[in-house]
């Protein structure tokens, strides 16, 4: 172990000493992100402009985000990070925070002031949720279905998941256990006020695995969130649960017949976190990409590829047409009130803390 | 040589001698030697390479099966103060306050967390408390933190307190000190640590961390609430009116405010209670007594559905029974495909023998096709032909042999498994098969028939024992590579179809429990290497052909 980490780190000190720029910046960076629609619209709203005035910097995208806090856990125990800015959700910044794995982040100084002038921390507001997480946009995971598998009844209740005789048929859900433990709760007759009250006791996860138990054969286990779109586009499952932004790419870029439920959708944020401990001249790099990528006007800019809320006060109102279709985004927003009738508000504190007793669990349960 | 010559003080014509004087045995033993190490220089390179890219790393990672040094580095003094505990009830008051000083360090180190999820494999729900036990620790220090801060400011700023903790020698070289030079080495005042030692022993931790981790100076840095704590313990039984050392006034001032009535002071394992009631109850601490020693044969019982509890060795509960599981299915599905292997494998084989030689050419390359692709294509464009909207199905709807709605579900299963893996394995068991029937003389069966047997007899009799060490090779090649196989089950495994090795993958790179991930490929390792032997035991390894 001791040989490979002097390995690792020569290496990384070669890569390193070969990066610096009479900047003092690097030029080249590992964005990590959740591949599809999504790291799409961070290639072309973020990635793509700042290449087009940095034409020095190069920059490779990592499609590892679902599993940022292990990688990033062995990446530190290894004492080599290879990743230069991590796009996660809100929970796992938490996690990342807490075990110091990523950095502390001055809101004010390291990222642009707001568009109509407030500052930073103003315009961010409660997306702020960890010291360590610079807001992207507001999310939520829901379920979409095939609209020509349903009958005439399309499901309109968060709860068809379970409801197998109504809608018979293979599902798809996440293989990790945020939104499917809820959802189980809810649907096992839990007030939605409790849920996390009753998540946290041993009783109520095996209440949520026994509820997840009755579906457990008819269901596909996703671990990317375009193997949901793929599988309903492909017929193989009548209705799965993915992020709202892959549905609207699967429903209005490619015209599938899929339907999209928002009921008890989870609502959440995304966004990035850097790595701690990063060399100066990445980590110098890093904050000149963030600082351009979280600005009024590019967070607005995503929401023209994607159905996803910027995270900025001030990037609201110039979310306008989508940038190929041309149709309003607005209404596909998950923070749009007509879709936001019946939300259901992710605690990430709770996921934060719980995540590691309930992933042992739902494995284990899984693996049975 | 003969027995007189090997002893050649007895032998009176002396030792037989080489060309060059020397005797014999001697010049001769010196050439095999020259020879030994030249050809171990030769293969010298080989050798370090595997040690230092293979054995080494493989060895590393199994001694992670039973190392478990995590607890003791982290809980240093919880550690050796449950060691005296007889592990009924609560432990004593002590503990707690050893848990406190242990666990506030590790929090501000961000240690903590990973303790937490150490002891969660072991015992669910203890990440969780760890996690929420890093921020509810503020609350029993800020208590005294805020009565000494209120008393005299001095007390929450950093120089007074640096002044007053560290030697004189020390100050002069810490004020001196600017950034990016090494920061001095802290040494306590004379005294000090006799007057006040929980004070001196948490002040040290402090100064530890802020010159080690921080790289700051502690004339900046304010010291943290656990510090204040342990003022307070000491001044609660100790007696300062003798100190005439720097800020002795503010020191004596302090100690008259604890021995004053209005002093408010929190129990430590009340203020545990009150950031989780799971520390009022014995679970978490006999399993970090439990936990405590450096080794520990933890991960190897989890392997294999035990469990580690004061008690003794017991059965893990039976939710969470999985791994026993797991390793009977890997060997079944790895003999089922196998048999399968062999099952379509042989007449292959066969076929490509006993054609003429441009025929079989042909028909090799098309065994060796799939063989030359890539894995990844291979394994995907089977969830294409099995899934069920897939090729396979649909033609079944077509002929009519299969329901539109009950379509067969060939993926995401053991079925699928199966199907894909045998495919894949195939050409490993088609090619020894192939090299070994390729060298069984014909004439041997033209000899069988013309004595009169018939077809069979003659296959039977004479052709496939002779074939048997290309099975042989086949099987042994094929199940060894599917039992540590990985790729195809996470792809079209699902949930019923998923090897042991999955379950590795899995603790390797998504839970991070390495110690588990190792220990269970120990296991898988010592079952091959078993199986392995029982070959060798009863077909015999020298039986097997590649060629």
């Amino acid at each position: 172990m001791k040989l490979t980490k002097t390995l690792l780190a020569t290496t990384a000190l070669t890569v390193a000493a070969g990066a610096v720029s009479a900047e003092d910046m690097a030029n080249s960076m590992t964005i990590v992100s959740w591949g599809g629609a999504y790291q799409n619209s961070q290639v072309k709203a973020y990635s793509e402009p700042y290449a087009a005035m940095h034409p020095e910097v190069s920059i490779s995208w990592d499609e590892s985000s679902a599993e940022a806090v292990a990688k990033l856990r062995a990446m530190n125990e290894a004492g080599n990070i290879t990743w230069d800015l991590v796009d996660v959700e809100a929970a796992d910044s938490i996690r990342l925070c807490d075990e110091g794995l990523a950095m502390e982040v001055d809101v004010d100084e390291m990222l642009a002031p707001g568009e109509d002038g407030s500052s930073a921390e103003d315009d961010f507001g409660d997306s702020l949720i960890s010291d360590c997480f610079i807001p992207q946009i507001v999310f939520s995971t829901t379920v979409g279905y095939r609209t020509d598998m349903v009958g005439d009844t399309p499901p309109s209740d968060i709860c068809a998941i379970f409801d197998l005789e109504t809608y018979p048929g293979k599902r798809s859900l996440n293989k990790r256990p945020p939104a499917n433990m809820e959802w189980a709760l809810l649907c096992d007759g839990v007030a939605k006020e409790d849920i996390y009250d009753v998540l946290a006791t041993p009783e109520g996860q095996d209440r949520a695995l026994a509820k997840l138990d009755t579906i457990k054969d008819q269901t596909i286990w996703w671990t990317a969130g375009a193997d949901t779109p793929q599988l309903l586009a492909d017929g193989e499952v009548v209705m799965g649960s993915t992020y709202n932004g892959r549905l609207f790419s699967a429903i209005a870029e490619q015209n599938q017949p899929i339907g999209m439920l928002w009921d008890a959708e989870m609502l959440d944020f995304d966004g990035w976190i850097i790595p701690e401990g990063l060399p100066e001249d990445r980590l110098a790099r890093v904050l000149d990409f963030v600082k351009f990528a979280t600005d009024t006007q590019r967070l607005a800019d995503q929401a023209a590829y994607i159905s996803y809320g910027p995270a900025r006060a001030s990037s609201a109102p110039l979310v306008g047409k989508h940038a190929e279709l041309g149709i309003d985004m607005a209404p596909h927003m998950p923070t749009d009130p007509a879709n936001a009738t019946n939300v259901f508000v992710t605690q990430y504190s709770f996921w934060s803390d719980y995540r590691d007793d309930i992933d042992a669990k739902f494995q284990a349960w899984l693996a049975k | 040589m003969t027995a007189s010559t090997t002893d050649p003080e007895k032998d009176a014509k002396g030792p037989m001698l080489a060309a060059d004087g020397t005797p014999l045995k001697k010049s001769l033993s010196r050439a095999l030697r020259v020879q030994k190490l030249r050809a171990l220089a030769l293969v010298a390179p080989l050798l370090i390479f595997v040690l230092v890219t293979f054995i080494a790393p493989i060895a590393d990672m199994l001694f992670r099966s039973v190392e478990n040094q995590i607890v003791s580095n982290t809980m240093p003094k919880t550690t050796r103060a449950l060691g005296d505990w007889d592990g009924t009830d609560l432990p004593p008051d002590a503990v707690f306050e050893d848990a406190y000083y242990d666990l506030f360090v590790a929090a501000e180190r961000k240690e903590h967390t990973r303790l937490g999820s150490r002891l969660n494999y072991e015992m669910t729900g203890a990440s969780s408390l760890f996690r929420k036990s890093g921020r509810g620790l503020d609350d029993i220090g800020e208590v005294y933190q805020d009565q000494f801060k209120d008393l005299d400011k001095n007390w929450d700023e950093a120089e007074p307190w640096a002044e007053m903790m560290g030697s004189e020698d020390w100050l002069e070289k810490e004020a001196a000190w600017e950034k990016g030079e090494r920061l001095p080495k802290f040494r306590l005042r004379d005294g000090v640590e006799e007057m006040l030692p929980r004070t001196a022993d948490q002040y040290s931790a402090f100064a530890s961390f802020t010159h080690n981790e921080d790289r700051k100076s502690l004339l900046k840095e304010e010291p943290w609430s656990a510090v204040h704590t342990a003022l307070y313990q000491d001044l609660s039984t100790r007696d300062v009116s003798g100190y005439s050392g720097p800020h002795a006034d503010m020191l004596k001032a302090a100690a008259a405010l604890v021995a004053s009535p209005e002093f408010e002071t929190v129990d430590f394992k009340e203020g545990f209670g009150e950031i989780d009631k799971d520390w009022l109850k014995p679970a978490i601490w006999r399993t970090l007594k439990l936990y405590a020693p450096k080794y520990t044969s933890g991960y190897f019982l989890n392997s294999v559905d035990m469990k580690l509890t004061p008690e003794g060795i017991e059965k893990r509960p039976e939710n969470e029974r999985i791994y026993l599981t797991l390793f009977k299915r890997t060997l079944f599905m790895s003999l089922v495909i196998t048999c399968s292997c062999i099952l379509l494998g042989y007449p292959v084989a066969y076929i490509l023998s006993n054609l003429p030689s441009r025929q079989a050419n042909l028909l090799m390359i098309l065994v060796l096709l799939p063989f030359w692709t890539s894995l990844l294509v291979r394994t995907s464009a089977w969830k294409i032909m099995l899934q069920q909207q897939g090729v396979i199905n649909d033609v079944l709807v077509w002929i009519g042999l299969v329901a539109d709605d009950n379509r067969l579900a060939m993926i995401n299963n053991q079925t699928g498994t199966i199907i894909a893996m045998t495919h894949i394995l195939l050409p490993f068991m088609i090619l020894p098969m192939y090299s070994v029937m390729s060298t069984i003389p014909k004439t041997y069966v033209r000899a069988a028939k013309s004595l009169g047997a018939t077809d069979w007899t003659t296959f039977w009799r004479v052709y496939f024992p002779q074939s048997v060490p290309g099975i042989g090779a086949g099987s042994i090649l094929v199940f060894i590579l599917a039992i540590g196989y990985y790729i195809t089950p996470e792809i079209v495994g699902g949930t019923t179809g998923t090897f042991i090795s999955n379950r590795i993958a899995y603790h390797i790179s998504t839970s991070l429990n390495w110690g588990l991930a190792a220990a269970l490929g120990a296991i898988l390792l010592a079952v091959v290497l078993l199986l392995y032997w029982a070959y060798d035991r009863i077909v015999g390894i020298d039986n097997v052909k590649l060629g």
